[in-house]
């Protein structure tokens, strides 16, 4: 197949079929919590989005060149989420001093997106399904690839706050029964609008198939 | 007396008074992704359990030692060391449940729980109290396990841990193996919780790790630009 074709399919398939949020369960927190507001979705999105590539973008060559490469595959959870914390916070420290713009946008969520299980989620997942890869397609497409699958789950993360947040702002005007107020209508609107996902299933391969 | 009553307090707390899923909300993510059946929520139940009695003996025996600067990294260390024990012993005995958890039990690291009671508990208490608030939180988290996968796989599966109980011929309600499925039985359960508490005259206000972080934001933004410096 057509490698841009590849790309695409990794990255909307993460979007709309397998949603990092909706489908995998990860990051609920933010999710649940964060989607309060919309400003606060977006500022969230887009840091997750960011820090997601980069973390990739370090812990892939990492597992590939040094764990993998010297057997120490065990070590994986330990080294991953020692990075992430090391890299969110040079992160902070870059983006304050060279790009304040940014860090204005960007500078107060980067603290809370360290224990996000999200960014961790995708760096294993990541290597998981793009391992394999190296050895039949070279490490360069392979890195293309795990980039593009954290760009998918980043965006996917985001699209998922931003459509419940309105979600969240018809529920919180809404009179449900007395036990079910707060966090549990939350979880069945949650439910809801994670069963509309469910109807994405299949499509992507099939418009991408259409039109390349 | 008084101080065996104060311990045996602390054990129980976390299984229903203070119980870690429904009442604390800490760590939505494996309680939903993990519930499809019995046997994977009792195995990361249990695999859950036993980090948290470890990282909470860890710390609490650490707690004078290790700088309040660096604390969340020192945490974060102890956590995957016990992390990467339990996944290299499930690996080498049970690889089925090692497949079935999948990306989950790694991330049992950042699993608010943990880092929760850390934060919350461990830091401050010792060693003896710590092991037994982790102990219970272990618990309270299985039993909620328990609760939302046996809701999910008889409805879902027809089965509980594997053993058939519905017959072939009533048709399965599919979506509560899908995601669908947890998020709404997790909804269902905590309002049944919210209507015993109401009953029993023993309402909470729930706050997610969410909540807090919203919270920290509009903190973080008050405080101008350099609130959100945490080292």
């Amino acid at each position: 197949m057509n490698q841009v074709a590849v790309f695409a399919t990794i990255f909307f398939n993460l979007i709309l079929v397998n949603n990092y949020v909706l489908v995998q369960f990860l990051g609920i927190c933010p999710f649940l919590g964060v989607s309060k507001k919309l400003d606060s979705s977006t500022g969230m999105g887009l840091a997750v989005i960011f820090v997601m590539v980069l973390a990739t973008a370090v812990t892939f060559p990492l597992q590939i060149f040094l764990l993998d490469a010297y057997d120490l595959g065990y070590m994986q959870t330990v080294i991953f989420i020692l990075v992430i914390a090391v890299l969110v916070q040079l992160i902070e420290i870059t983006l304050k001093k060279y790009v304040p713009a940014l860090y204005t946008a960007l500078g107060v969520y980067l603290p809370l997106i360290t224990t996000n299980c999200c960014v961790l989620g995708v760096t294993i997942l990541a290597v998981q399904d793009y391992s394999a890869v190296v050895a039949q397609q070279g490490f360069g497409l392979a890195y293309a690839e795990a980039l593009v699958c954290a760009a998918g789950a980043g965006v996917g993360f985001m699209v998922a706050m931003l459509l419940f947040c309105g979600v969240r702002q018809r529920v919180e005007a809404s009179n449900p029964p007395e036990s079910f107020k707060g966090l549990p209508i939350t979880l069945v609107s949650a439910a809801i609008t994670s069963m509309s996902f469910m109807g994405f299933g299949g499509l992507v391969e099939n418009i991408i198939g259409a039109l390349l | 007396m008084a101080e065996k009553q104060s311990k045996w307090k602390i054990f129980t707390a976390g299984i229903i008074r203070e119980n870690p899923v429904l009442r604390l909300v800490l760590g939505c993510c494996s309680a939903l992704a993990i519930t499809t059946t019995v046997s994977g929520a009792l195995g990361m139940g249990l695999s859950m359990t036993f980090v948290l009695v470890c990282s909470n003996i860890v710390i609490s025996a650490l707690r004078k030692a290790i700088p309040d600067k660096v604390h969340l990294p020192c945490y974060i260390v102890i956590i995957a060391a016990f992390v990467t024990i339990v996944q290299m012993v499930l690996q080498a005995y049970v690889p089925d449940l090692y497949q079935s958890l999948g990306v989950f039990l790694a991330l049992i690291v950042v699993n608010c729980i943990i880092l929760g009671r850390a934060e919350m508990f461990a830091c401050k208490h010792t060693v003896v109290e710590s092991a037994l608030d982790g102990l219970g939180m272990g618990l309270g988290y299985i039993l909620t396990m328990l609760c939302m996968s046996s809701v999910r796989e008889i409805l879902g599966n027809g089965s509980w841990m594997g053993i058939p109980i519905i017959p072939e011929s009533v048709d399965r309600l599919g979506i509560m193996n899908q995601a669908p499925g947890g998020f709404f039985v997790f909804g269902c359960l905590m309002a049944l919780c919210i209507f015993i508490e109401k009953k029993t005259n023993h309402p909470i206000e729930r706050k997610t790790c969410g909540d807090v972080m919203l919270e920290e934001l509009d903190a973080a933004r008050a405080d101008g630009r350099e609130g959100g410096d945490q080292a």
